[in-house]
């Protein structure tokens, strides 16, 4: 029998264990998946290593082997399902509605609760998730230090003196990617209320703006803030909102990405406003799932219900004030990159193009794959560094390819993502948030 | 589910060993829970777990990894994308595995002369993207097309539904670089093949559709067709799949010939609606999917005698898509519908019979019986201007009771095939999985004229056995006992 074939060296009481232990949830939700490959053709991970076992259909296999008791969780298979970018990709193509992304992250969640983690990888685990996520002023004072770094010229000599080649290799990737602060925070420095352009406001929101943007990518914020108050919405900047909890989920530290949550209904709550606005893909995925995560939990379907992309709200508009070209001394090459928890966990693809199109003086190209990930994912590029360079080398390909002046996605970790592969390709092509082209095209 | 064969002792040492030194020890795989995903392709009622599984990244490693197998009689199978609904990569007695997905590069794309040159994990549609900007596509339009490779294709001569006006990939494939099963590299054919017969035997195409038993094509040089200038698709609704049928007969019978016509059935038609929200009325009883292409002038008309072919067989409402992005989305449907049926049931079992088009009615309320005797739901999406059914047989797989139903469910409609007429397969192969019924429409003697050409190309069996042909008592691998075909009534 070839079933037990897979669990040879494993005693099989051990893969039965592990299938009891699997999540009820997931191991519904995998029935649905029919093997019949549709996926593969979309999936980053397997265009770079054409292996079943790193392909969409082959981790549901894998994730069903665990539910079935056939295969115990080694290392091996854990290494399949961290390779996974969790870009959801497969979930746009998936003609049977698999929802990969919920059967991953419960996975996960129980792998990582099973395994008993080294000293090193708790404390690091603890440190980025449980303490740097959950306490702003924990991650203020690391973004502060990063900026006095920056500022002070200390980061240059460091990088000078060779120091960061004696850091781990990871915090020294984490290092490459950091961004170059331009401006302070922005919470910090904002006023309560944005008031609406244009006479009497056309719809009142919320502001979302979360924890690692709001320190150290303030200037988005600050032009997203811009763009919407010129068609016409009032923007309320919201006191005390913590991170959205998206890494902690895809981390499988579905705890602590839990607590997040709640205190975010928290100080959201009653608000009565039109709408919670982030402009974060991989933020907003997250906020629309909060009903689902807090299953039962009136208040999260509120909340999640009043989520919206930026470019949701501002579809519907129409811009109250006059337009001019971003860049006044030529007309500007522009492409659009699709962030994947835009495209393919929110399902947004034609409203930021509507939004975008409305700017003067730019000639669209098109982006050969746009709705291939970028290898950002959150924290996979410290994570697994190799397949994110090699998905980003693709990337950086294709653009290069299109001559664009500018390319547009709208999720921080892209944004810094697709810079940093353009500095290293020596491509003079600007990566920008596309509100930030649009504020440039406000008076 | 059935294992077909138990595994038998691992790939020897010295073998694995030659691979490692040919490919780099990180090309070859022998973890038994990474060789785990690889015990089934898009047919998941037989599984057999491979012996190892190796990634090549060339014709030289191919050559390199054959040669390996070659030495030490040990036998292989190459893999595409693993989306085969017979079983063809499924690697019988602990076969070694060559996953061709790597070898994913259009080499050249000939604009004047509408050829390119592919390698054989190229995806399908990939192909069509690279020369789209030119105006040009690859005609063969599997379903599967998003994922499935042209080695694939090749291998099972694979079709879709543009096939009925454009032919299948054997009228598109003008050229073969081969690895044979001893590990010598030939090329059949080539690209001039695009202006005209070539002299000699035509070697093209006797390998393609020959399964994976002939070698291991590492080069691919295709036919590239301009896209037409004219697309115009029609839905016609149906009150019932007997007078979809009537309509797609009355259609060929005005000597039309639609780019495609495919027929979608009630449940299907449930499935894809859950998904897309395409409007189809969840009533009808089957609806067909007509595509006319070519020259702007002239395409009205044929549209208008196709309304009328609908009509008179008592069709409900029939229309044109209304623009492009419906079209579009009336296509994924469709192409896509195998997927969708995952929405409904947990797995499913489809057959790829061909049967006369008069013969449509008659058939498939066979078929419907025969789900309705074993209590199945079956389900049809099919190209049905090619009479192709693809009856879909829906279980699940985790009830033992239902995978026996579902089986004998599966041997009566291909029992309908064959007493219409008909052929075991379309396009999608032999397999493993029709292997059985194989000597229900071919002598002995046929099959034997068959094996003949095989041992031409693989006179030791090592290239893909046990698939397509069924063996002589006497099996050939060496060392392993013949495989259990499955018998046509599979009792536990
Ligand atoms: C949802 C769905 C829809 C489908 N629709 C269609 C359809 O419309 N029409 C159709 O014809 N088929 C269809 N198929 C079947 C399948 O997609 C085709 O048979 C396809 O050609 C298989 O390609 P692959 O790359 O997945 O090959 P695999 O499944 O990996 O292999 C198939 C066979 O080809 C052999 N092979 C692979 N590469 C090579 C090579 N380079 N040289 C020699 N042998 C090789 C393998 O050994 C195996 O025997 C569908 C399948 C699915 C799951
Ligand atoms: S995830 Fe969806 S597309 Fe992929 S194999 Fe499963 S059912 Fe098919
Ligand atoms: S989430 Fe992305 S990387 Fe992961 S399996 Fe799906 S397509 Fe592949």
């Amino acid at each position: 029998m070839s079933h037990a074939s897979a669990v040879q060296e494993s005693p099989a009481t051990a893969a039965r264990t592990a299938a009891a232990i699997f999540p009820p949830e997931a191991n519904e939700l995998l029935r649905s998946c029919v093997h019949c490959g549709l996926c593969l053709g979309a999936c980053p991970t397997y265009r770079e290593n054409g292996n079943e076992n790193d392909s969409p259909r082959g981790r549901l296999y894998l994730m069903k082997g665990l539910a079935d008791g056939r295969l115990t969780a080694t290392e091996a298979v854990t290494a399949h399902l961290d390779l996974c970018l969790d870009c959801r990709a497969c979930e746009t193509a998936c003609p049977s509605g698999v929802r990969y992304g919920r059967i991953l992250e419960s996975t996960r969640a129980m792998l990582v609760e099973r395994k008993k983690p080294s000293w090193s990888e708790r404390a690091l685990r603890a440190l980025v998730f449980k303490q740097l996520f959950t306490r702003p002023e924990a991650l203020a004072m690391a973004a502060g230090l990063t900026r006095f770094m920056q500022r002070s010229g200390l980061r240059d000599a460091a990088r000078a003196a060779g120091l960061v080649g004696l850091l781990p290799k990871r915090l020294r990737d984490l290092e490459a990617m950091q961004p170059e602060i331009k401006e302070e925070p922005f919470r910090a420095n904002a006023p309560a209320v944005f008031p609406a352009l244009g006479g009497a406001p056309k719809k009142r929101v919320a502001f979302f703006s979360g924890c690692v943007m709001d320190l150290l990518m303030g200037e988005i914020h600050r032009a997203t803030v811009k763009v919407l108050q010129a068609h016409g919405v009032e923007v309320l900047s919201v006191h005390g909102q913590q991170c959205c909890g998206a890494l902690a989920f895809h981390a499988g530290e579905a705890e602590t990405g839990r607590k997040l949550a709640r205190r975010n209904l928290e100080i959201f709550r009653g608000l009565g406003v039109d709408a919670i606005v982030n402009n974060s893909a991989g933020c907003g995925a997250a906020l629309k799932e909060y009903g689902e995560i807090l299953h039962g939990d009136a208040e999260a379907a509120k909340f999640s219900a009043l989520a919206r992309d930026v470019s949701e709200v501002l579809a519907a508009l129409e811009p109250v004030v006059a337009l001019k070209p971003p860049d006044a001394s030529k007309e500007l090459k522009v492409c659009y990159d699709e962030p994947c928890h835009l495209l393919h966990a929110q399902k947004i693809s034609a409203q930021p193009k509507t939004v975008m199109q409305r700017i003067p003086g730019v000639a669209w190209v098109a982006l050969p794959d746009a709705e291939f990930c970028c290898g950002a994912a959150g924290i996979y590029n410290i994570t697994q560094p190799e397949m994110s360079r090699a998905v980003l080398a693709r990337k950086i390909d294709a653009l290069k390819a299109t001559g664009a002046d500018v390319v547009l996605t709208g999720n921080p970790g892209c944004i810094l993502q697709i810079r940093q592969g353009c500095k290293a390709a020596g491509l003079p092509c600007e990566v920008l948030h596309p509100m930030e082209l649009f504020a440039r095209a406000i008076g | 589910m059935n294992s077909i064969s138990s595994r038998p002792a691992a790939v020897p040492p010295a073998l694995l060993e030659a691979l490692r030194a040919a490919v780099g020890a990180a090309n070859v795989v022998t973890a038994d829970e990474e060789l785990f995903v690889y015990e089934c392709d898009g047919l998941t009622l037989d599984k057999a777990t491979p012996g190892a599984v190796v990634y090549v990244h060339s014709a030289m490693e191919v050559a390199a990894v054959v040669k390996a197998c070659a030495a030490a009689h040990y036998p292989f199978v190459a893999r595409g994308a693993g989306t085969g609904l017979s079983g063809g990569a499924i690697a019988l007695h602990g076969m070694l595995v060559i996953e061709l997905a790597r070898m994913n590069r259009v080499l050249e794309v000939d604009y004047e002369n509408r050829v390119a040159c592919v390698e054989p994990g190229v995806i399908n549609l990939n192909l069509t993207k690279a020369c789209a900007q030119r105006g040009l596509h690859y005609a063969p339009d599997p379903s599967s097309q998003g994922s499935c490779t042209i080695g694939g294709n090749v291998a099972e001569n694979s079709g879709g539904p543009h096939t009925l006006k454009y032919g299948v990939t054997v009228n598109h494939v003008l050229g073969l670089e081969v690895v044979l099963p001893n590990g010598e590299t030939v090329t059949l054919g080539g690209p001039l093949g695009a202006l005209g017969k070539l002299p000699g035997y035509d070697l093209v195409g006797l390998f393609v559709g020959s399964e994976g038993t002939f070698g291991i094509a590492t080069k691919v040089w295709v036919k590239l067709t301009p896209v037409p200038e004219t697309v115009k698709t029609l839905l016609a609704i149906f009150p019932s799949i007997e007078a979809a049928s009537r309509g797609v007969s009355r259609i060929v019978a005005h000597g039309i010939v639609p780019a495609a016509l495919e027929l979608i059935d009630k449940t299907i038609i449930r499935a894809v609606e859950e998904w897309l929200h395409l409007g189809f009325p969840l009533d009808a009883g089957a609806v067909l999917l007509i595509e006319l292409d070519g020259l702007r002038d002239g395409l009205d008309l044929i549209a208008g005698r196709v309304m009328e072919c609908c009509r008179e067989c008592g069709c409900l409402d029939v229309r044109a898509a209304k623009d492009e992005k419906e079209r579009l989305l009336l296509w994924k449907a469709r192409k896509q519908a195998f997927g969708a049926v995952g929405r409904i049931s947990p797995s499913y079992y489809v057959q790829d019979g061909v049967i006369p088009r008069s013969k449509l009615p008659e058939v498939l309320a066979k078929i419907e019986a025969s789900g309705r005797k074993h209590g199945l739901t079956t389900a049809n999406v099919f190209h049905a201007g090619d009479g192709n059914l693809h009856p879909l047989i829906l279980f699940d797989e985790r009830k033992p009771e239902q995978i026996e139903e579902a089986l004998a469910c599966n041997e009566e409609v291909l029992c309908a095939v064959i007493e219409a007429g008909g052929m075991l397969s379309g396009e999608h192969g032999i397999g493993i999985e029709k292997l059985a019924f194989m000597p229900r429409v071919f002598s002995e003697d046929d099959m034997d004229a068959m094996r003949k050409v095989r041992a031409v190309f693989d006179p030791q069996t090592l290239s893909n056995p046990g698939k397509a042909v069924p063996a002589r008592k006497c099996f050939e691998v060496r060392g392993h006992e013949p495989p259990a075909l499955r018998p046509p009534m599979r009792k536990a």
